[in-house]
Parts: C-alpha cells; structure tokens; sequence
C-alpha cells in the first residue's frame, strides 16, 4: 500500500474539517432540535422542512448555489464582505461553512428524536427540585440524551468526511486547503489511476466500517442493558 | 374489399398497441389459418424494412468543451443524413472507463488524443478510424466586460485565477505553458484554483470568484465574437496545439450513421461550424 504526499495530506484535511464541523454542529443543531421537540409553534413544520433541504437536494446542485451565493455578487458574498473577511469559495472556511449546512438534518434529527422520546417529565420533575433551566439541560436532559447525541456525532462526521458533490464545486482544488479524500479518490479516477483510488477508497470504506460497526455496537451493548456507557 | 380494410386497420392497431389488440386479432387469425400467413408475411416485411434501413442510429459520446457545437453539427446531420445522433456529455476520462467497462456509445469524441488512442492500442476501437476532429484554442476570460482579461493577468489584479486541472484536462495542461512562457507559474501557483474540467473552471469565473482565468475559447465564442465578458485570445506560439481526437469504437463496425458521423466530421459543413465556436488556428476578431 502506497500514500503520496497529496493523499496523506488529503486525510489529514478531511478529519480536521470533519471534527470541525461536527464541533460547531453539536453546537448549533442542539437548540434547534430542542426547540423543534418542545415548541407548540406552528412554524416547526417549517423549520423542519428548512433544516431537511439538505437532505433532498442534490449535493452538486447545493454546491453550486452555494458557489452564486458566497461569491463576490451573492447575498452571503457581499455579508462576508463588508465584514471584510473576503469571499469564502476556495477556502477551508467556506468548505466549513457549507459543509455545516450540507450536514445539519444529520446531527439535528437524532437529536431531536432522542429528545422527543425523553419528553418533558424529566425537566418538569428537575424544576420542582429547584433545578434552573441551564442546570436541568446539562445534567438532566444531556445525559439522558447520550445516545442521541453519539449518533448525531457519528453521522455529522461520517457525512462530513464523505461529502463530495459541494467541496467539488466550491473548493477548487486547492492542497492543504479544500483537496479532502473524495476529491483526491475522484481525481485519481479521472486520471486513471485506479490502483491509487482503489487504496484511498479501501481506507475510506475501512474507517467508516469500524466506526459505524462501534457505534452500533454500543447501541446494542446499550439497549441490552449494559448499563451506562461514555 | 371492406373486410380486408378492416383487418389492415386492426393489424396496425395491434402493431402499435400489441397487449390490447392482440388477443381479438389472434382469436380471429385462428380462424382463418390462411390469412394469418399474409398478415405476419407483411408484419416480418414491415419490421425488416425499418431494420436493414436508410437511417441508423448512433450513440456519440462528446467531451464537454466541444457541446455547443456538437449540438449544431448533430442538428445539421440528422438534417443532411436522415440518420439519428443521440449525443452524450461528460469528461473524456469518465467516458474511457465506461467504455472500456461496456457503455453502448458508437463514437468517442475525446478532449484529448491519449485517450482514443489508448481504446484503439487496447481493442476497443476500430483501427485507422481515428483523427483530430477539432483544435482547441485556448483564452484568458474575465467575466468583467470592462476590464481587460491580459492587463489583469499582467499587472497582477487577481486573487484567484482559474485553470482545469492539469492531471485530467488538456486545457489545463495548454493553461500551464502559458503561465510558464509568461514566466508567472511561481506568482500565481498560490492563487490558483482548479476545476475538474473546463466547463466547472468557467462556472468558478462566470461565478466571479476567479477574477481571471483559461478556458475554451469555444465556451466564451459564439458566430466568431466574444460572448460576454472580456478575453484574451492566447497566441498558439504559447503552449502546445490541444488536439482533440474522434474514433470509432468496435460495437459500431457496422453502423451506418456512427460511420457517416465520423465523414461529417471532417466536412466543409462541419468546418463553418467549428470557426464560429472559435475552434482551430485561425484570425479571430475579439
């Protein structure tokens, strides 16, 4: 098994942007989900559907809208602009940004399941033993939430890492900044370089394999009543 | 008389709608044993005719840089010929291996020469079929019809500059050698990005994220001018000629209008409209 430099340098990106965004997305899907689980508003239907999108739209279309929208006469263009931060196409930051929103419904609707499932009595019985709202979320709702929240994770990053159709079309190609594996794997492809793509997409499907064999399996370990685990 | 008139109307009812028809046309064949022989007489007759035909069908695929006028030439084909071209998009190195894996395509178009020669070395492709179809030129194109493409490159105003990668396209490969013979592949090594092909690296300039960058010029030409935007059309003493080879693939031996394609190709006809996208060496007004 041969790596070259590109390809090391392409796994490496690909887990910084992968733990990046799933940092910031535990982050940001957290109240979402939880407001989604709790609110009688009539706009969670909304909302739902809003944070759903990525999931029906086809990731190169996604990336090309975005590409409009982040550029120098888009809306986000012009916001990231005045702020001075330039535009963010071909940057590692925008491939962030984009690939949090290409990856939210995955971390939002775990977590929003494992919240609804866990209903309101916990917090409700928290409350009358004087818990705040903040006190009663991290050490009521989070901690019975875990396994939610373990799968968001899992799926947020496993995602991440094997998103392509939106790096392709707002990365451009560039070492060290927007080059991850699967624009590398392609690239070999294209080039006909089989016997690289192949070794690239064996460690590709090997890594997700363990990761989602051992979430499962703590699953399993879980509902079997293996006590708890974390 | 009116009785055959009737039956010729149900055979070409059963003929269009086979389920439906079929039974009621069977149940009275049955009957009659001899005019059943005449009606599948004419049936067998009626398909070979479509068959052993004058108009044939072929499968193209195309590389990307060359759609618009593929989409030209296969209209004035079908028109001359009568044949009928289905035409296929894509990257010349996603069509090789879907060649080489059995994709049904009759000619390959390619944006390169490697790659139909490497289907006529391996078998897939009929030998002594293949030529150059198309010389590409190559432009530096700005979005920005107020400025101008050169000066940009030149005087240093860009941020990012836009190239196919040079692994999978001939484009970006010509791109390279202009930047070298410029002396200015150091300056903009860190500025550059790359599309996958050349259509995605005129999305990045259409887009305005790339101030500047290559493309065909047969992307940004229409009837010999510039379409929109501003371009510098490279001189061919810059980088090497990006020859572009046709060939026809082994399935299509026998095909009538993979082969009359191929012969349109090389036309007068054909020639009028690769000038106008801006293919080949030639005086073009900008």
């Amino acid at each position: 098994m041969h790596l070259s430099d590109s390809d090391l340098s392409a796994i490496w990106l690909t887990l910084k942007l992968a733990t990046l965004v799933t940092l910031i997305l535990l982050v940001v899907a957290t109240p979402i989900a939880l407001w989604l689980s709790r609110s009688q508003s009539r706009f969670t239907g909304v909302v739902s559907a809003v944070v759903a999108l990525p999931l029906v739209l086809p990731p190169s279309v996604l990336g090309f809208y975005l590409l409009i929208a982040m550029g120098p006469n888009g809306p986000l263009g012009q916001f990231t602009q005045s702020l001075g931060l330039g535009t963010l196409p071909f940057t590692f930051t925008g491939l962030v940004v984009a690939s949090v929103i290409y990856s939210l419904p995955f971390v939002v609707q775990p977590i929003q399941n494992a919240l609804t499932a866990l209903g309101k009595r916990p917090g409700e019985v928290a409350a009358t033993l004087g818990a705040g709202p903040i006190d009663s979320f991290f050490h009521v709702t989070l901690p019975l939430a875990k396994p939610g929240f373990l799968t968001a994770a899992v799926l947020g990053f496993t995602h991440t890492v094997g998103e392509f159709g939106v790096v392709l079309m707002i990365g451009g190609n560039i070492p060290d900044q927007t080059r991850v594996i699967s624009v590398q794997i392609y690239d070999h492809v294209e080039a006909l370089n089989y016997g690289q793509a192949h070794t690239l997409s064996g460690l590709m499907v090997a890594f997700a394999f363990i990761v989602l064999l051992a979430l499962y399996g703590l699953r399993r370990r879980n509902k079997q009543g293996g006590g708890s685990w974390l | 008389m009116g009785k055959k008139e009737t039956l010729i109307k149900k055979v070409s009812v059963a003929v269009r709608h086979p389920l439906s028809a079929g039974k009621r046309l069977t149940k009275r064949l049955l009957k009659k044993p001899g005019r059943a022989a005449v009606v599948l007489f004419s049936l067998c007759t009626g398909l070979s005719l479509s068959h052993a035909g004058i108009a044939a069908e072929a499968l193209v695929a195309v590389a990307s840089n060359f759609t618009a006028p593929a989409k030209d030439l296969a209209a004035m084909f079908e028109k001359d010929t009568g044949h009928k071209i289905t035409l296929s998009f894509g990257s010349s190195g996603k069509m090789l291996a879907q060649i080489v894996n059995g994709a049904p395509y009759d000619v390959f178009m390619s944006a390169d020469q490697a790659k139909p020669e490497k289907l006529e070395h391996d078998g897939l492709a009929v030998k002594g079929t293949r030529f150059t179809y198309a010389l590409g030129t190559l432009a530096l194109w700005t979005a920005d019809s107020g400025s101008s493409a050169e000066a940009i490159l030149r005087n240093d105003q860009y941020q990012h500059i836009a190239i196919a990668n040079p692994r999978l396209a001939p484009y970006g490969v010509a791109a390279e050698q202009v930047l070298e013979h410029l002396d200015l592949t150091g300056s903009s090594q860190p500025r550059r990005v790359m599309g996958e092909n050349i259509t995605q690296t005129w999305q990045f300039i259409a887009s305005g994220n790339a101030e500047i960058g290559f493309v065909a010029l047969s992307q940004v030409m229409k009837d010999g001018s510039i379409t929109s935007g501003n371009a510098w059309i490279i001189p061919p003493e810059y980088y090497q000629p990006v020859k572009q080879d046709a060939v026809l693939l082994k399935r299509a031996v026998q095909n009538d209008a993979a082969t009359a394609w191929l012969a349109y190709l090389q036309s007068e006809n054909a020639a009028v409209i690769l000038q106008r996208y801006g293919y080949g060496n030639f005086p073009v007004t900008p």
